[in-house]
Order: C-alpha cells, then structure tokens, then sequence
C-alpha cells in the first residue's frame, strides 16, 4: 500500500432513500459500567466510562447495574410528566408556527431526557447555562408554559421584551441563563458562574448544555482548559444528537472517539451515557454534581441521543438523511422507555397514561390561551415600539435619547401630514 | 443573459470559477446542502467533499484553513453562514489574513474570499440580523463589497475569487431574492468602481445593500414631484470609489447616504465626511446619513420595523435637507 497524505471525510450513515445505518454507535449492555466513587482521581476512573455507555435500562426495562438511581415512584412520576409536557409544549408550539401563529421555532422532540433528568438530580440553586434545545430544564423547573409562549409570541409579555428569538428564554428566578443564538458561549459562562460560586464558598454548582456540532467551536476548548485549572464546580454536558442541522457528528469530531473522551484531555472525566435513558442520565448527573460540589471538580457528559425531527422550522432533513433514521433508532424513545418500565414494576398504567396526556394536552392549550391574552402576532396588545430604545445601557444615554426624539418627531410629522 | 436571483447568481459565479480553477474550493458549515440561502445548491453533487467542503462548526478554524490553504496556492472561499458569526473569526481576519502580505514583506498572496449573509431577514434577532461591513472597512488589507443585485453579484464575486487579496464579499439577506437579467457567462466586474443606478440632478443619495433598492424607490416617488434624483451605488466599500460619488456630489449639490447598518461610525459616516472634505464648496445643505439606530436589532415585527432604515427613513432625510416639506 502506497503512503501519502489523504483528506478524510467523514462519511454520513445513511443519505436519503439509503437505509438507515447505526453501527457505528458502540452500544454495551446496560449494567455493565462501574460506577467508580465520585470522588475518585481521573487517571484511576476507567476507561469503560467514556468509550462504553452508561446504561440503566436493559431491553426488558428492568434497572440494572451499579448506576440505577433507585429513584422512587414519585420521582418517576414527575420525570415522566416533565418529559412529555416537554413534548406537547413542542407539538403545540410546532402546530402554532404551522397555523403561522409564530415566526420559528425548534423541537427537543427525543432528547427530553437529556433536560429533565438532569434538573431532576441537580438542586433548584444550580445554575443552569442552556442550548436552545433544552425546553426541558423550564419544564422540569417548574415553568409557567404561558411565560414561554409568551416569549415565542414576542408579546406584551414576554420576558425578552420582543428582543430575542423564539425559544431563546431564560429565568432569573428559576436559575436558569439566558439562550444565546451564536454557538457554544453558554459554556465558558458556566465555567465563569462556576467560578464565582467557588470563589463566593458557595455550594451552589453550574451545568451546561451544548450540541455536539458545538463542540467544534472554540468556546468549548477554552471553557474545557479554564474548568479543568480551576477545578471548576460544573458540570459540561454534550448533547450528541447525532446532528448539527444537516451535519453528521463525524464532522464534528465523533468518528473515532466518543465526545466524552475529550474529557480526559483536558484532565476532566468524561461519562458516555444513554441520553435517552432517564435513569441513567438522571445518574450520570448525580455523579458530576456530587463530585462538583465536594470541590473534586467538573465532568463531561456526552448524552448519546437522536433529534428525532428537523432542526427547526426552517430546516428540511429529507435533504440530508434517511426518512427511516427516526425509527431506526437503535437507542428508543425516552418517554416509551421510561413508562415501560414503570409499567413494568406496576407504578403506572396505560390508562393512568392516557389521562396524564390528556391533563397535559389540555394544560398546554389553555396556557396557549392565556398567553394569547397577552397579544399574538397578529393582535393586540403589542409592545410599545419605542421599547427599541430601552435596555440598550443600563441608562439610557443622551444620543439614544435623541434618536429616539427623532423618531417620534418624525411620527408627529407623519400624523399630520 | 437571463433572469436570475441574487442567490442564482452567487451559486452560479462560484461553479463557473470553481470549473475554471482547480484551485477555487469552498468550505463553510452546512456547504453540502447548498449553504443556509442556497448559494451552493447542487456543487457537492458537482465537485464533491474535496472541494465543497463541509466543516465542523467553527468560524475561527474556518477562516484559519483558509489561510492556511491560500499560502500555499489554493483560492479558498470561505463561507460564514449568517454575519453575526464572524466575530469568533475575527482574529484569522484581522490580524491574520488581512496583515500577512504586509508584515512579510510582501511575500504572502492569499487569494481568499470571506462570502456572508447580513441584515434583517424577518425576524431574526440580534445574533442574525447584522451589517458589520463598518468593522472590514476599517481594517487595511482586505477589501469589502456588498452587491445590490444578481448581476452585480455575479460580477464582483467572480472578480473577488480572482483577486490576489483577502475579500470580505456581503450579500444582504433581503437582496438574495431579488432577481435581474444577468450574464450566462463568466464575467468580472471591476474592484473598487461605484456605479451609478439612476441619473439626476438635484440631490445624490449614495446607497449600499438593500437600501440602494430603496433608494430606486426613492428616486422614483420623487421624480413624480419633479425632483431628480442620482442613485448611486459603491459596490465596493472598500476601497472606495469616492470620484464617482464626488463628480455626482458636484453636480447635484445635495447627498443623503444611506445603509442599513447602525448609523453611528457606519460606513456613511466615511463617505459623508470625504463628501464634505472634498467638495465643501459645492454643497447646498448638509450631507444626512441614513442608517439604523444604536440598538441591537430586536425581534418583534413591530419593533423590528420601527428599527429598520428603508424608504421612510430616506423620505425623512429629503425633507430635512429642504428638498421636500
Ligand atoms: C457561531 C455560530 N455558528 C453557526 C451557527 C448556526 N447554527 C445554529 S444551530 C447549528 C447547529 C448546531 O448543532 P449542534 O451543536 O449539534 O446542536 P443541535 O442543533 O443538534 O441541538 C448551527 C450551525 C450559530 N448559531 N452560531
Ligand atoms: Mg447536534
């Protein structure tokens, strides 16, 4: 064989009207990690944690192995709720931008777990730096979900004050950051809030989300560096949908190691984990957090998951992938899993499931309802247009005052002429 | 010729010089699929991953390939899916590809083309929506152009791709859609060459992007009150083509410049004091800048109307300048 230099390009699994193609998703049976103490070195945390997968759930839906979370029925309970109000929210708010109610949006549809079992087994003072794909983490925080259709409807309402896209919340009294449009600057972020509470000898700890197409991008390399030399208490997570919009995570970097052995290179331990196994993501964090907040330092978790739909709403994946991918999905569905299981051990039932959705189908449309009341796109009330002006500086400064005189001197103008 | 899309025309300068030169290839996110707007619809199929290639997410490693590939001979085109994502990038550009010639004695020649999509697109926020061409402008080593339609798209991106300098080319996002008669074959366009887009005589509003469509409006709404308006265009903002605009200053009297940028340090605020350095003399009244306020662009249709400079806006500078009451 001659030897020369080549450019490599990743492959994609399957393009359209190819059949879908998961192998190269190393999948081990669920148990089969050890659970090292949390507090444990990283050069003596084996290696299994990071190219294995942490599993809870086997295929009978039975919990099994050192990381069952042995939570308790309530706790099931509430995690099966959040997750699927996380999916009616979705579905609704999906039909709403159908009906042209709202402009954009974006699904979490298949990765509910990856949210809500993670605010779940952090403490409502931890501080949370989201992706826009992290519905999940308001829901399970108990958020109104007519403040976020508010938001998504820019209306008089809405807590960005019509100033940020749809989906991009936050929460100030929920401890949750802002969402930003522009790739990966959650993390960095988190590190620095990490940081301060570390500074501040507060127990509180950070966590943060972001795709794997994100890791590319050089906040994720830098927050890496400075979490690891402060030991920062966070906790990084990966969300390897297997999708950056139309791009393959090869691309990113997932061809021939897990995202989570990035992990140990920056002297953090990585955990790959099922990310559609509640249990297991809810143990997975637990870990981290444990370790974080005994001052042991941050981890990285790579949530290995499926975006089971487009992107967003301007997003097309019959352009780049195989229809039959979502299905094929070699890791199942959160919800369905979760409930088997409680099934399973007899704490829920279809019929119990059955009035849950309907609780929650009608709590969605009578939130929609309230937020309408508020204003929509189409009707009153509105926000005040020279609201453009406000929160531009703390104070508004003398030539922003003066535009804004302008403005309304021109509108004067207008109405009388 | 025939009747294209801004879009069309883009797509179609990058396939004619990718076909011309084996050196010209393209890297950008999501570049397999044709790019965000489609301008590289059907070129993977065409010249495949060695040559479309699609990258990770990272503007920073992006532009820096690009440098890289270009120091040794290729003609990378780099794509920066939305403007607002260039900030990330900013050291490869400034520091990097715009400096390099200069700072080894003049012995790098990178031939490279920054492509990016700007402006307010309905609703897009102020991560998606801006017009940072202002930044380039003020950094020696590159040279920067913002077309206002498909033919003119055509031309300068060709011209960019065979250029020996770093280019940042702009396409506004609400130009993309706009469509004009356009040559089927490869052409260039001159670097560096206003052009004028409607004769007059009585005021010049010199327009960049999408505001020269609204300047055209413009022109025309007025030409019904009997004012005759000069649009012209500079294409290239930098360098400028300040005798083209100067002669037209000169024998007018009047300037509005306009662009949908912020307003405060825009690139109107050059071409407004070259204005009154160069041909004080020949004023009537006072150059008037249009531009956008000094907000972030926000999201709401209603406040994003209010924040976007367009026909009103240029309407308003005719009449302070005494042309109309
Ligand atoms: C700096 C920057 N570059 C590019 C984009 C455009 N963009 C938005 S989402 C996205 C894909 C991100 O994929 P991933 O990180 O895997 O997250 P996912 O959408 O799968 O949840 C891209 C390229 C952006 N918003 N910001
Ligand atoms: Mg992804």
């Amino acid at each position: 064989m001659s030897r020369k230099p080549r450019l490599h390009i990743p492959p994609a699994p399957a393009r359209p009207g190819a059949d879908p193609d998961f192998s190269y998703i190393d999948i081990v049976e669920a148990g089969s990690v050890p659970r090292p103490d949390p507090h444990t070195r990283l050069r003596e945390i084996p290696n299994s944690l990071i190219f294995d997968m942490v599993r809870v759930l086997d295929d009978a839906h039975a919990p099994v192995g050192p990381w069952d979370p042995q939570l308790d029925p309530e706790e099931l309970q509430a995690g099966l709720r959040f997750m699927l109000e996380t999916r009616l929210y979705d579905d609704h708010m999906l039909r709403m931008h159908r009906q042209g109610k709202i402009s954009f949006y974006m699904k979490s549809r298949g990765e509910e777990a990856v949210s809500v079992a993670a605010a779940m087994a952090l403490r409502p003072g931890d501080m949370l730096f989201p992706s826009y794909r992290n519905q999940g983490l308001q829901i399970s925080r108990g958020r109104n979900l007519a403040d976020l259709m508010n938001q998504c409807l820019s209306n008089s309402a809405d807590m960005c004050k019509g100033r940020q896209m749809p989906i991009m919340y936050h929460w100030r009294r929920g401890n949750i950051f802002s969402i930003s449009g522009n790739l990966t600057t959650q993390y960095p972020q988190a590190v620095g809030w990490a940081m301060a509470a570390a500074i501040k000898g507060e127990d509180d700890i950070a966590a943060s989300w972001i795709g794997e197409g994100s890791s590319a991008e050089a906040d994720f390399h830098h927050a890496m560096t400075f979490a690891a030399v402060y030991m920062a208490p966070v906790v990084l997570n990966i969300v390897n949908n297997q999708y950056a919009i139309s791009t393959f995570q090869g691309t990113a970097g997932g061809e021939r190691r897990p995202f989570a052995a990035r992990g140990p290179g920056y002297g953090i331990p990585g955990i790959r984990v099922d990310g559609n196994d509640f249990l297991a993501v809810y143990a997975a964090t637990t870990w981290a957090a444990e370790r974080a907040r005994a001052g042991t330092g941050p981890t990285l978790i790579e949530h290995v998951t499926y975006r089971v739909d487009a992107h967003s709403t301007s997003d097309d994946p019959s352009r780049y992938r195989s229809k039959a991918e979502p299905q094929a999905w070699p890791l199942g569905d959160p919800v369905e899993r979760l409930k088997a299981h409680m099934i399973k051990f007899g704490q829920w039932s279809e019929s119990r499931h059955e009035a849950l959705v309907a609780e929650i189908t009608e709590q969605v449309a009578s939130a929609w309802e309230e937020a309408c009341s508020y204003g929509t796109m189409a009707e009153g009330p509105f926000l005040d247009k020279n609201e453009l002006f406000e929160d531009v500086y703390r104070d508004m400064p003398t030539h922003l005052i003066q535009q804004r005189e302008q403005m309304l001197e021109v509108d004067r103008w207008g109405e009388e002429n | 010729m025939s009747v294209k899309t801004m879009t069309a025309a883009v797509n179609e300068a990058i396939d004619q010089e990718m076909a011309r030169d084996e050196r010209v290839f393209v890297a950008g996110e999501d570049v397999r699929v044709g790019g965000p707007f489609g301008t590289e619809a059907g070129l993977h199929a065409k010249y495949g991953d060695k040559r479309i290639v699609n990258t990770a997410i990272s503007e920073l490693a992006l532009t820096g390939i690009g440098v890289g590939a270009a120091a040794v001979g290729l003609r990378p085109i780099i794509e920066i899916m939305i403007m607002d994502f260039v900030t990330v990038a900013m050291d490869q550009i400034v520091n990097q590809m715009a400096k390099m010639k200069y700072m080894l004695g003049g012995q790098a020649t990178l031939p490279i083309v920054v492509t990016t999509h700007a402006g307010v697109d309905s609703s897009s926020a102020a991560q998606h929506s801006g017009s940072l061409e202002a930044w380039f402008c003020h950094v020696p080593g590159l040279k920067v152009l913002m077309p206002s339609n498909a033919y003119d798209a055509k031309g300068l991106l060709t011209a960019a791709i065979r250029d020996d300098n770093p280019v940042i080319f702009i396409s506004n996002k609400r130009c993309l859609q706009t469509s004009c008669e356009v040559p089927d074959e490869p052409f260039a366009l001159p670097l560096g060459v206003a052009e004028v887009k409607r004769e007059g005589r009585d005021l010049t509003i010199v327009a960049t992007g999408r505001l020269v469509i609204d300047a055209l409006d413009v022109a025309e709404t007025l030409a019904g009150q009997g004012i005759s308006v000069e649009v012209i265009d500079p294409r290239t903002l930098s360098p400028l083509d300040m005798d083209t605009i100067l002669a037209s200053v000169r024998k007018t009297s009047r300037a509005i410049v306009a662009h949908e940028a912020v307003r405060t340090c825009g690139i109107g605020a050059e071409i407004a004091a070259r204005i009154s350095d160069e041909a004080f003399d020949y004023l009537d009244a006072p150059v008037k800048r249009v531009g956008a306020p000094f907000t972030p662009v926000p999201f709401a249709p209603l406040l994003e109307d209010r924040y976007l400079p367009g026909k009103a806006q240029i309407l308003d500078a005719v009449r302070e300048i005494g042309l109309t009451t």
